[in-house]
């Protein structure tokens, strides 16, 4: 297949960027995203010329680097998947698509396609944690009884990668759906009940601090979310913000 | 009011709250007018009351307004902020690919509403308050429904009326099920609520542009 390629280039943070024409010849329909993106910097490199940069590291859909702005869709037109399992299948011969990073003012572009995704590890250091006693003698995690529905939303919300796609399919870069999953893996199990408040007041706060958007509730970052997490994630940490808040 | 404006879910319960409170004033402002179409007699002693019962006047009038003031004003800072929270925009956004028009795009439908409210607070409100405080006419409990019936005489005026309904059944449709969500409302009633809500959106709006188009359709005569 031929395809005809937009892609943001930036040289580095302070530059301005915008966006350079690619065509690509010989892209096979099996060859992943990122597969067809080494074949173009391949090309570029035996050409002397830099090499777009990109974020990936497993490839295999569980580590959550892959960030990519396709077409206007985050991890581009399949849904439950990162770009590194989106291959070229989804596209037609002769087709145009438009790369651009991850677009939000707590996520400041470093290069080309990779953005700065630190805001979410200061978040998560702010209260996504419980403190146990790891002594030699670690008492056995399943001496706790937790209720099946309670272990399986925990699960769910644990699935999170951290990749940033909610974010970026947000219309207002909200950060809602990534917190909020990290709040609900503890909030629900009984571990993470000592610290249940702080956690939560913590960590909207750091979000508010980074400078990611207010929720409008369009469920936007669900039906984007590579990971499924789920809206009731959102209203679980209302639930536990504004309980923790009345607490005071 | 720095701790609501610096946290963005206290933002959201300020904003889902006073939605809230106007859905619930909605409800009552339908059903009176609904008596303007139904009879008459009950429409004018229904407003009669609402005129000078000073807890009416005094107390829920002005609670009324600063519930909107606030909902309007939050909705500004909320939209100035997330504006902000982008930075740089995409080249290419496909915002309806995962999610509606309507949610994202409040900012719009409320606009509209807004001035809306601004027209109808000057046909109702502003006459109100100066025949009863500027100009200190006497109380006379039978004029109201004419002077509403009397109102939608001129086309422009129902064509405006009808047309902010539109915009405002849009706005609850996203807006009323979404003030659950806000305050942390998910679970098994959920997909209750979503229905519920959106037959709310639909009817109520509805019944005030049917009552519009209604005294338009039939005016007094003598
Ligand atoms: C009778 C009039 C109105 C009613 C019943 C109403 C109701 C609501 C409700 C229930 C919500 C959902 C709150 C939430 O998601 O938590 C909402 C959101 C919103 N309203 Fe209104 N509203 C009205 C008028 C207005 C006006 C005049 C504006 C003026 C700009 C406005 C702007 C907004 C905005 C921007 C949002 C979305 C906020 C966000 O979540 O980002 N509304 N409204
Ligand atoms: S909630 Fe989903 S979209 Fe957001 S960071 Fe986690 S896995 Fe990615
Ligand atoms: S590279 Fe790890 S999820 Fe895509």
């Amino acid at each position: 297949m031929k395809i005809y390629l937009k892609i943001w280039r930036q040289k580095n943070a302070n530059d301005k960027g915008g966006m350079v024409d690619y065509t690509l010849d010989g892209v096979e329909s099996d060859m992943s995203f990122l597969e067809m993106l080494d074949v173009l910097n391949e090309e570029l490199i035996a050409k002397g010329e830099e090499p777009v940069e990109f974020d990936h590291d497993c490839r295999e859909g569980i580590c959550g680097t892959c960030s990519l702005m396709i077409n206007g869709r985050p991890h581009g037109p399949d849904s439950r998947i990162t770009v590194c399992q989106l291959h070229m299948r989804s596209f037609d011969d002769g087709d145009t698509i438009v790369i651009e990073p991850w677009r939000a003012k707590a996520f400041p572009v470093i290069k080309d396609l990779i953005v700065d995704r630190t805001a979410f590890d200061r978040i998560q250091q702010a209260g996504g944690y419980i403190s146990v006693n790891t002594s030699g003698r670690p008492v056995d995690a399943n001496a706790i009884p937790i209720e099946k529905d309670a272990a399986d939303a925990s699960f769910n919300a644990a699935t999170c990668i951290g990749c940033g796609a909610c974010v970026a399919a947000c219309k207002n870069a909200s950060a809602m759906l990534f917190t909020s999953a990290k709040v609900s893996q503890f909030a629900l199990l009984p571990q993470g009940q000592v610290e249940a408040a702080d956690r939560v007041m913590n960590m909207v706060r750091q979000m508010d601090l980074e400078g990611f958007g207010n929720c409008t509730n369009t469920g936007a970052c669900e039906v984007e979310c590579p990971k499924g997490i789920s809206l009731e994630n959102i209203a679980r940490m209302n639930r536990e913000y504004l309980a923790a808040s009345v607490k005071g | 009011m720095s701790g609501l404006i610096k946290s963005s879910l206290a933002r959201k319960y300020v904003m889902a709250l006073s939605g809230l409170f106007l859905v619930i004033f909605l409800v009552l402002h339908v059903t009176i007018n609904l008596a303007s179409v139904i009879s008459p007699d009950f429409f004018n002693e229904a407003s009669h009351f609402m005129g000078y019962n000073p807890i009416v006047q005094f107390a829920m009038q002005p609670i009324l307004i600063i519930g909107v003031i606030v909902h309007f004003v939050m909705g500004f800072v909320l939209e100035i902020q997330n504006r902000n929270a982008r930075g740089v925009g995409y080249i290419k956004y496909q915002g309806g690919a995962n999610a509606s028009w309507v949610s994202r795009n409040m900012i719009i439908s409320g606009l509209v509403v807004l001035a809306f409210l601004g027209l109808h607070f000057y046909d109702f409100w502003v006459h109100e308050m100066a025949y009863k405080y500027v100009e200190a006419n006497p109380e006379d409990p039978t004029r109201y429904y004419a002077e509403t019936v009397e109102k939608f005489a001129p086309f422009w005026r129902t064509v405006i009326y009808v047309v902010s309904f539109v915009l405002l059944s849009l706005h609850l449709w996203h807006g009323f099920a979404s003030s659950f969500q806000s305050m942390g409302v998910n679970n098994k009633y959920t997909p209750g609520i979503k229905k519920f809500a959106k037959a709310f959106a639909v009817v109520v709006p509805l019944a005030f542009a049917f009552i519009a188009i209604y005294h338009h359709l039939n005016p007094i005569t003598h």
